[in-house]
């Protein structure tokens, strides 16, 4: 358990299926975790033996490259076996369903099953068959648990608290679980949260989920501590949604310009990959006193880290 | 009146019949196919030789139900549902006609579909089967069908069913060349383009779920833009499964204004409301989507004030492997031929109607919808009967239901009131087995 501390917190949870539901106490728990895993990814033999003997499963059904390179790593450095799948490769191309493919893995023993698929409840209904923690990598549009505790403790390591933070998220928010996972996630750390999108992007009464909607970037970064940036997807730009890329990144591309009504210390995060010249500038993308871009690849191994080893403990016998 | 037609005497019922307000302790003779006679003393001499007697102890006598939207398998589907599975569970379910939606494979666009349809009938004999042709070839919403020869051959009305009529034009053509016989159109009133990828009603449950929204706007748009096309057309026209208050609205005030429209809702439209979609549950993806609560006390008190004219079942059987799905690939559907009895009479014992009112919404209105000389306790009106008892409590079981498909999203539900016997043509044709 080199670099692990213990939490004495009670995390009652068997899968990880989204933010929405969590407390603040069981976040905390997650990040507290996470911040031991720093420090033992720092050092040069990263690989602890916490997760020896145990099976870990990348099952994909959408391309990833990043997400699942860090779940690879996270469960290798706590010294699981672990396996990717993805949808190319396996019989899910050949037409089984998705209930047959949770049941074939259910049968091989897993450990915990990390699931990517495009559509959203699609990783809760695996979920509800396997005997083994779940993880969701992302559903459709609904959530993407692990990228929100990952930007929840790059933000509470470099500005030291969520609670009373401006949160500004920009962009795709109607298309991006990794929204909903940060709304949930800041509203319950006490961050006070705005989204920022022209209307067509944002989805309908989001302001029940306790965010405060903007349409210009003028007022939604204004004294702001975090701005937060998604990707927009190119086959959106096609006059669907917004006319063009040209007259996005004119009015909600985040260049300094923009970004000079947040606060002087307002960091900058965005989930990748990048649409560089679309929703960021290069510039802003680049500068490493704004940017927390590459922080948050190097946390997100941490945060799942944390989290195989907490939704593992109930199955190793280590108290909670 | 033939001497050998068989006669059953139904004794110590409570004769209710939602056309003439009767609600009244008596006896029914049913002679053949036919209801003889009905009254407080018909027996007052004992019962004549060679009757079947009937003791109904005081339970509920009434015509049985006329269920207007029916989807089945067959032709195509026929591991969802077919007319012998359907028939079994529409008399099940105290229900003695059906009509069918045209959306079969093929489609019900040809004289030789609606002979199919009521050959597999008669060889079933036990609920009486109607059917819609479709508005328009192949249900694709261009040209329409051959209305004329289509009604003679038994059409009892025209729809695309499960489909909008998107064009205005087919539209116009449809409700205008109908007019020749007489015949209602039926839409499904749903704007394609604002509902295409929609899963469940837009608004701050699909946010949460990361689930693509439908608009209530998409019915409501259809139901303004085809009140403006009757009113240039004329016809008659009936909007299937409304429900939103403003639908309710446009067609109250519609009818205030004298024109020839009508509609109906479904019991999930008055008993259930997007919250039960829960976490993902696909036997709740239903089409047009399940609303908000004020929108279901929009439609009940829609059919409380007669705007809603007939509640139907819109039984859409999905088998296991079109369900147990992620959401968005999940078909759309809930069977119900089993459960629009009680939960019409639901409405009842939370004191929203009055018994013989919601009976009506279930007998006599649709049958007069469609033309159908059904629904009602006449003499010399068709024999087709439940008998009921109004309180009974149960609880819904699945498992239980004859329909080959088990897409219920009222599974466990609480109910009171169920069928005891289902009579057709004067023929006991199902009887509770408790």
């Amino acid at each position: 358990m080199t670099g692990s501390p213990h939490s004495t917190t009670v995390f009652p949870h068997r899968h990880l299926l989204g933010i929405e539901g969590l407390t603040a106490g069981e976040i905390t728990t997650i990040l507290d975790l996470a911040d031991g895993y720093v420090e033992q990814n720092r050092q040069p033999s990263k690989k602890s033996s916490l997760l020896d003997g145990r099976t870990i499963v990348n099952l994909f059904f959408e391309n990833s490259t990043r997400t699942r390179t860090s779940f690879e790593l996270a469960g290798k450095r706590l010294g699981a076996d672990v396996i990717n799948m993805s949808s190319d490769g396996s019989s899910v191309k050949k037409g089984e369903t998705l209930i047959d493919t949770a049941m074939t893995l259910n049968a091989m023993h897993l450990d915990a099953l990390v699931v990517r698929h495009a559509d959203s409840g699609a990783v809760k209904l695996l979920a509800d068959k396997v005997n083994c923690s779940v993880i969701n990598a992302g559903d459709g549009h609904h959530e993407h648990p692990t990228q929100g505790l990952l930007d929840a403790l790059a933000i509470r390591r470099r500005l030291g608290s969520l609670d009373g933070l401006i949160v500004a998220i920009c962009g795709d928010i109607l298309h991006s679980r990794v929204a909903r996972s940060n709304i949930h996630l800041l509203n319950a750390m006490g961050a006070r949260v705005r989204v920022v999108a022209p209307p067509t992007l944002i989805p309908s009464q989001i302001d029940r989920l306790g965010v405060e909607i903007h349409h210009s970037m003028a007022t939604g970064l204004k004294d702001a501590d975090v701005v937060m940036m998604l990707r927009l997807q190119t086959e959106r730009m096609s006059g669907q949604y917004v006319p063009s890329t040209r007259e996005y990144f004119y009015f909600y591309g985040l260049d300094y310009e923009k970004l000079a009504v947040a606060k002087p210390h307002a960091v900058v995060m965005h989930p990748g990959p990048m649409n560089r010249g679309v929703e960021i500038d290069s510039e802003v993308a680049d500068d490493l006193k704004r940017s927390m871009i590459l922080d948050q690849v190097e946390l997100g191994v941490a945060v799942r880290m944390a989290v195989l080893d907490l939704l593992t403990r109930d199955r190793r016998g280590t108290d909670v | 009146m033939s001497n050998s037609a068989t006669r059953v005497a139904y004794r110590n019922a409570r004769l209710l019949d939602p056309a003439s307000g009767l609600d009244q302790r008596g006896d029914l003779l049913t002679e053949g196919a036919k209801i003889a006679d009905f009254g407080p003393s018909l027996f007052a001499d004992g019962v004549p030789e060679g009757i079947e007697v009937v003791d109904l102890q005081g339970q509920c006598l009434a015509p049985g139900l006329v269920d207007m939207r029916v989807l089945i398998g067959e032709p195509g589907e026929e591991e969802k549902d077919t007319i012998k599975s359907a028939s079994r569970a529409a008399v099940a379910g105290g229900i003695t006609a059906v009509v069918l939606l045209p959306n079969t494979d093929p489609v019900t666009d040809e004289v030789a579909s609606l002979e199919f349809i009521a050959r597999r009938a008669r060889e079933v004999r036990l609920v009486k089967v109607f059917a819609y042709a479709a508005a328009t070839r192949g249900t694709e919403g261009n040209e329409i069908t051959e209305m004329g020869l289509l009604s003679r051959a038994g059409a009892v009305a025209f729809t695309d069913g499960t489909k909008a009529i998107a064009s205005a034009k087919a539209m116009r053509r449809a409700l205008s060349y109908a007019r020749t016989f007489d015949k209602l159109i039926v839409q499904h009133p749903e704007e394609p383009s604002l509902a295409s990828g929609g899963m469940m009603n837009s608004g701050e449950r699909a946010t949460r779920l990361g689930l693509i929204g439908i608009p209530r706007e998409a019915e409501i748009i259809m139901i303004e833009r085809d009140l403006r096309l009757l009113e240039l057309s004329g016809g008659r026209l009936h909007f299937a499964h409304v429900t939103t208050g403003e639908s309710v609205d446009l067609i109250r005030r519609a009818k205030a204004r004298g024109l020839k429209v009508t509609c109906d809702t479904a019991p999930h439209y008055f008993a259930l409301t997007e919250t039960d979609v829960g976490d993902y549950r696909t036997f709740a993806k239903v089409s047009p989507p399940l609303r908000g609560e004020m929108d279901r006390r929009a439609i009940v008190e829609g059919l409380a004030d007669g705007t809603i004219d007939a509640i139907a079942s819109d039984h859409t059987p999905q088998d296991q492997d079109q369900k147990r799905l992620p959401f968005a690939q999940a078909a759309c559907g809930v069977i119900g031929l089993e459960t629009l009895f009680p939960l019409t009479l639901e409405l009842v014992h939370k004191g929203a109607m009055p018994l013989l009112k919601a009976l009506a919404c279930v007998t006599v209105k649709p049958a007069e919808l469609l033309g159908l000389p059904l629904g009602r306790i006449a003499k010399g009106a068709p024999a087709d009967l439940i008998a009921f008892d109004l309180d009974v409590p149960w609880k819904v079981d699945v498992a239980a239901f004859k329909s080959k498909s088990k897409n219920s999203p009222f599974e466990d539900r609480p109910v009171q009131g169920r069928p005891l016997r289902t009579v057709v043509d004067g023929r006991t044709v199902w009887q509770f087995e408790g």
